[in-house]
């Protein structure tokens, strides 16, 4: 099983290095050292967003509300940031208030058992509906932000900026968590199969409503990062990023269904998809063949992860089509 | 629909409860939840005409009925789709795109039959799409649909970028614009046609058996002898081509064409839906209930607009209402064990 999942990966590495080398076959500029530096950086926030996702998705779970928790939470930044208040106090606030966010779409899929889709798209509207009642649907503009507020997340740090850092410290802590910790044991537990879970004594209600919490926890990080990079925060921020997140996943093999994916997975699956932004802006594309681009990238890889996996009924169900009428003959 | 869906709070097979005696048909009425959707309705009507003056006009209530139609006529075919255990998530795609292969249309000259014609094997094509994918091949109709949400619109932005058509046929006006007779319109005609329609094809045919037989158990359903991919991918044509109805009709309504047409109609849709008493884990609903729930959801937000409220606090009212109705049920049952 590990070395199958294993030679997924390797399927997408292979992948995205193709993608690049089709991309500096004609361009060469774009592979330059600083130049990928820069990807990198740029699909920072899909990265960690993405790893959120993939939790939740592990669990048999979908967040469609992360977009709307990083924009909710990034105005609060920017709220904060006005009214005076120190940059690490605004971090944990944004954090904190995530994980709260996130805590109420676990508390209404745990102690409610409503299809977290359902929950995830009510609360994606309600939260973002919260920014306009709290900003009147105003804008914070950069010149009403703090010098140290915007400089934080560029901050050049041992040749990469500080997102990037933070970056590679989540999926490190990802890992670790996934891999070695028993709440990351009971995530896959939990998607794979919730019946045998319960017998271990996992509580499958309880493991989603942390995993939701750790989603909305990392999209509140994301939503600071994202309004001090881009220095603007309103209504509409990352507006339909939710699917460009779900993307990362589906392209870096994490099974919709549960119980299957891997954080080296989920990051490279972001990291193609930021390839893929970063490039057609160089190869000359209209920014508006994005979105039609990422529908495709989620098709195609669906298919792809479907290809592998095999659903059984189906094929139990042709062999007794195909026995029947021998049996009667 | 996928596993997605399958949140039950306790894995732990319980089984349907079956009563020894069924309640008698009026009392199971009284109780149910379409009776509760109709006391809502009236509360809201009658909230409404106190609230404002303007409410209990003919020709207010006649407009109010467009903030309802358009979607009500998509519910109806998604929520056969979601009481058989599938989800679009790609209506308001298919619009955007049906909306967009009219307006390219008419730039070449095309009249109007011309245009509904297209329009509809736009949708009808749209539909085969995901019905391919999901009914043919087997994958997961949410993740499906998910990315055929920003094929079909992202087709829309290659095509249009930040520019729009407008300058449709005087006629093409009529769908949208047009009087049948004194204040209903041509949308209201339309809708209540199809609300007889979806309720006898739901609820009258064997069609509509296989349904629901399909939604409480697939695999039970294929030994019956019913064929499960065919009925699911009908399915998924028929919501292709109601989305492209509603697009004509909206199309014709605002006399243009923008990529971000209908956006977030989905969402509108589906609360539509699962509103009207249907599972959204599939196997039970009925059309009465969405109905109902499209009345309400149009009378709620043309109140809340007499009232000044803004589009996005209706957005969230909206959200609250689709967790409310399912969260509200859910908790009087914790409260009164």
């Amino acid at each position: 099983m590990s070395a199958f999942l294993k030679s997924r990966e390797a399927i997408l590495a292979l992948a995205i290095l193709v993608l690049l080398a089709v991309v500096a076959s004609r361009f060469p500029g774009f592979v330059r050292p600083g130049s990928l530096a820069n990807v990198l950086t740029d699909t920072s926030p899909l990265i960690i967003l993405a790893l959120g996702q993939m939790v939740v998705i592990l669990t048999k779970c979908i967040d469609l509300s992360m977009a709307a928790t990083l924009a909710l939470c990034g105005m609060v930044a920017g709220l904060l940031n006005m009214a005076g208040l120190p940059l690490p106090l605004i971090l944990l606030a944004v954090v904190v208030l995530g994980a709260v966010l996130g805590a109420i779409n676990g508390l209404l899929v745990w102690k409610l058992g409503i299809p977290s889709i359902v929950v995830t798209l009510g609360t994606m509207t309600i939260y973002r509906g919260t920014i306009f009642l709290l900003t009147k649907g105003q804008w914070i503009n950069a010149h009403q932000m703090s010098d140290g507020f915007k400089a934080f997340p560029r901050a050049v740090f041992l040749g990469l900026p500080v997102m990037a850092w933070i970056m590679i410290a989540i999926v490190i802590a990802a890992w670790v968590l996934v891999n070695r910790t028993p709440l990351g044991r009971a995530f896959y537990a939990v998607g794979g199969n919730p019946h045998a879970a319960v017998y271990t004594g996992i509580s499958v209600g309880k493991t989603q409503f942390w995993a939701f919490t750790l989603s909305g926890a990392l999209a509140g990080l994301v939503g600071y990062l994202w309004v001090a990079r881009y220095a603007v925060a309103y209504v509409d921020i990352a507006s339909g990023f939710e699917l460009d997140i779900v993307a990362a996943c589906v392209i870096g093999g994490i099974a919709i269904a549960g119980g299957a994916g891997s954080v080296a997975g989920a990051v490279m699956g972001a990291i193609f998809l930021g390839i893929v932004k970063n490039a057609l802006p160089v190869a000359g594309i209209s920014p508006f063949a994005q979105m039609a681009i990422s529908g495709t990238a989620i098709l195609i890889a669906i298919a792809f992860n479907a290809r592998g996996q095999g659903p059984k009924g189906r094929i139990i169900l042709k062999q007794a089509e195909h026995k029947s009428p021998e049996a009667r003959a | 629909m996928t596993d997605i869906s399958m949140n039950k709070s306790a894995p732990v097979a319980k089984g349907r409860q079956i009563p020894d005696r069924l309640t008698s048909g009026w009392k199971r009425g009284l109780k149910s939840w379409e009776a509760l959707l109709l006391v809502v309705a009236v509360a809201i009507f009658i909230f409404n005409s106190f609230a404002s003056p303007y409410f209990l006009d003919p020709w207010s209530l006649s407009d109010a009925s467009f903030n309802f139609t358009e979607k009500a006529m998509i519910a109806f075919a998604m929520a056969l789709l979601i009481i058989a255990g599938d989800i679009d998530l790609s209506v308001a795609s298919i619009m955007a795109l049906v909306s967009t292969v009219m307006g390219v249309a008419m730039g070449l000259g095309a009249s109007t039959p011309v245009l509904v014609f297209l329009g509809l094997g736009t949708g009808l094509l749209c539909g085969a799409f995901n019905g391919v994918l999901v009914a043919g091949m087997g994958l997961p109709s949410i993740v499906v649909t998910i990315g055929t949400m920003s094929l079909f619109r992202g087709i829309s932005y290659i095509v249009l970028g930040d520019g729009a058509f407008t300058g449709y046929p005087a006629d093409f006006a009529f769908f949208g614009q047009g009087y049948v007779w004194w204040v209903i319109t041509f949308e209201l005609v339309l809708f209540a046609l199809f609300a007889v329609l979806f309720g006898l094809l739901l609820h009258g045919t064997s069609f509509g058996r296989m349904v629901y037989a399909i939604g409480n158990n697939a695999t039970a359903a294929r030994f019956s002898g019913i064929r499960v991919n065919r009925v699911r991918f009908i399915l998924f044509l028929l919501t292709g081509v109601m989305s492209a109805i509603a697009a004509i009709c909206l199309t014709s309504r605002l006399g243009s064409t923008r990529p971000s047409i209908a956006q977030g109609f989905e969402l509108e849709v589906v609360t539509m839906v699962v509103l009207g008493g249907v599972s959204i884990l599939g196997g039970s609903g009925s059309i009465p209930g969405v109905v109902l729930a499209a009345l309400i959801m149009g009378l709620l937000t043309f109140g809340l607009g007499l009232l000044n409220v803004p589009g996005i606090v209706m957005s969230i009212i909206i959200g609250a209402l689709l967790i409310g109705v399912i969260a509200l049920p859910r908790l009087w049952k914790m409260v009164r064990r």
